[in-house]
């Protein structure tokens, strides 16, 4: 990491962890009871179906969404959800590297690489200098997108999917996450970047980090996550750990879940 | 989301001549030089006219008032939003400050009110947009008739002459001229450069755009949507407010109708300037050459010897083509598709 700032001490046994946690969108519970730890250097991957609540949760997680009762852990510490939020997330070090929504399409990418938390002096206006300086700094040395067209002032619009990921994790390990959560993070992408992808979720294990990976794809998952959590209408059905059930028999297991309500849930 | 394309290589390529061209080096380069094309061809048309001071004169006391509007505007349009409230701001922010010169011969109080009433109007709308959840296209017309209402039977649908205030302090300092030219022309000066600073520079202004964008990305990288748009909202307010005051003073005069022809000049300045329609992206300089081009039309194709009656007809034409064009820069794709569609019909 090109990054001198020295992290916290990773010495918490949980980075995050919720207890109880619940969401409601009116009379809608999108969230029920959520029980979930994630250790300090786990790799969890959440699966379940559409609507099931993964993304929900991990928006609940990172303070986009106020949770409606429960409770929330991080690094050990009780969380006051009254005043958790998405700033207060990044300075816990929570990074989210999604597809689609974590990019303003039409914004150069040295405002994409600090939106929400742009380098500002007292009266709110931003250092273009030096945001562009990092931003660089972040593509060539991080992403290695030195000498295919892209510097700080390209927009988002014009970049592939696979760059885009890259962006959105470059941006992560700048900010030197503790918890980096990947939301679909390969759906859509070519197959050499889908392995830039997997490299990283490996580069996150390795260096001691904790990831959130949340794929439809389950042979990615499995291969790489330490523990499934599985979600169903709302609620964590199963905890798997892959070394204990393998592709099949966890292909077979998300079916058979799913048999009995298949009808209602077309 | 197509991202297996293979574009990898071609797209690196093409990256650099394509930013040349839609000129965001120069911010707003097309609509400056359609601003000089227009005057080349107002001085052909009318020598006698446009090759002496006194239109110019003219134009940097009327058009001030509409440049800050579109440039408040711009704000909110790089929002994604829009507000058509500003004209009922203006008769309103007139009253006030109408109001207090006169009965209560307090000017600067009036100046006050009337950026103060502005905000008020403004905040409403900010949080039935934010908060309740109205588009701002509807709420603001909602807003729109009942504030113009309310100025009209606050002021009985009586004008106030305000000549006392010819040449007190206020008058000299908003509606004066230093060094021959018109005080107003400093004072939009002065709002364009602190607008684009906004816009472009600060926090906020990055804010606005993010959302302008895609609210959901907006909301998950931390900004605060609502706050920001309550925020945009109030300010939008108070710069029609400052517009209103401004041209109550110039004028000194205050009508109930006040402000009534303003609203889709403003717009079409925000427009014709080259902010985008959809949100995220929006010219500060591009605002002002286009309320200039608004505001120059008028006397300019009326000097030039075509019937008044044209006016509004090639105010129309401009908007049209230059609306269609910037989005032919904006989204190269769209053109390409458009053209497609066309060939196809052949």
């Amino acid at each position: 990491m090109a990054n001198s700032r020295t992290p916290p001490p990773r010495t918490y046994t949980n980075i995050v962890r919720a207890e109880n946690l619940c969401v409601s969108f009116g009379k809608v519970q999108a969230l029920s009871d959520i029980d979930l730890a994630i250790g300090r250097n786990e790799i969890v991957g959440l699966i379940g179906d559409n609507g099931a609540g993964k993304s929900t949760l991990i928006k609940a997680l990172t303070g986009v969404i106020r949770p409606s009762s429960g409770r929330l852990f991080i690094r050990d510490e009780p969380i006051d959800l009254g005043r958790y939020s998405v700033r207060k997330a990044h300075a816990l070090r929570f990074e989210t590297v999604y597809q689609e929504k974590s990019l303003g399409e039409k914004q150069p990418l040295w405002r994409n690489f600090f939106a929400g938390r742009q380098i500002v002096n007292r009266f709110g206006f931003i250092n273009v200098r030096e945001q562009r300086r990092i931003a660089n700094e972040i593509l060539q040395s991080h992403l290695g997108f030195r000498g295919i067209g892209i510097d700080a002032n390209s927009t988002v619009a014009n970049l592939s999917g696979g760059e885009r990921q890259g962006i959105a994790i470059g941006r992560a390990m700048h900010f030197d996450a503790d918890l980096i959560i990947l939301d679909e993070p390969t759906t859509a992408l070519a197959i050499k970047e889908v392995r830039k992808v997997l490299d990283f979720v490996r580069w996150i294990k390795e260096s001691g980090r904790a990831a959130i990976y949340i794929e439809h794809n389950l042979a990615h998952v499995h291969a790489l996550a330490d523990r499934l959590v599985v979600l169903d209408r709302g609620r964590i059905v199963a905890n798997i750990r892959p070394v204990d059930m393998d592709l099949d028999a966890l292909t077979h297991f998300l079916i058979a879940l799913h048999e009995p309500t298949a009808g209602v849930a077309a | 989301m197509s991202g297996a394309r293979a574009k990898e290589a071609p797209a690196a390529s093409m990256r650099s001549p394509a930013l040349l061209l839609t000129g965001r080096r120069l911010e707003g380069l097309p609509i400056i030089v359609v601003f000089f094309v227009l005057i080349g061809i107002f001085t052909a048309c009318a020598p006698r006219v446009f090759l002496r001071w006194p239109i110019y004169d003219s134009f940097l006391v009327t058009i001030p008032p509409l440049l800050i509007l579109s440039l408040g505007l711009t704000l909110v349009i790089a929002a994604g939003e829009i507000d058509l409230s500003f004209p009922a701001v203006i008769q309103f922010s007139g009253f006030l400050f109408a109001f207090c010169s006169l009965q209560l011969s307090q000017p600067w109080l009036g100046l006050a009110a009337a950026l103060a009433g502005g905000a008020l109007v403004g905040l409403v709308n900010g949080v039935l947009v934010a908060i309740v959840g109205v588009p701002s296209i509807i709420i603001t017309i909602g807003t729109s008739f009942f504030w113009s209402g309310v100025a009209t039977v606050l002021c009985g649908g009586l004008s106030y002459a305000l000549t006392d205030l010819q040449a007190t302090p206020i008058a000299n300092i908003f509606a004066g001229t230093l060094f021959g030219i018109p005080a107003e022309a400093f004072w939009a000066l002065g709002a364009a450069v602190v607008g684009w600073f906004i816009l472009n520079r600060h926090r906020f202004g990055e804010h606005l755009l993010f959302i302008g964008d895609s609210q959901t990305v907006a909301q998950v990288l931390g900004i605060n949507v609502v706050r920001e748009r309550i925020k945009l909202f109030t300010m939008m307010g108070a710069v029609a407010g400052f517009a209103s005051f401004l041209l109550t003073i110039q004028n000194l005069n205050y009508f109930a109708t006040q402000g009534q022809g303003m609203l889709l000049s403003a717009l079409a300045g925000v427009f014709i300037g080259g902010s985008s329609v959809f949100g995220g992206s929006a010219t500060m300089v591009g605002s002002v050459f286009g309320a200039l081009i608004i505001g120059m039309l008028d006397a300019g194709i009326v000097a030039t010897g075509v019937a008044g009656f044209w006016v509004e007809v090639i105010v129309g034409l401009v908007f049209i083509v230059a609306v269609v064009l910037h989005i032919g820069l904006e989204n190269p794709a769209r053109l390409k598709q458009l053209r497609r569609r066309l060939a196809f019909r052949e």
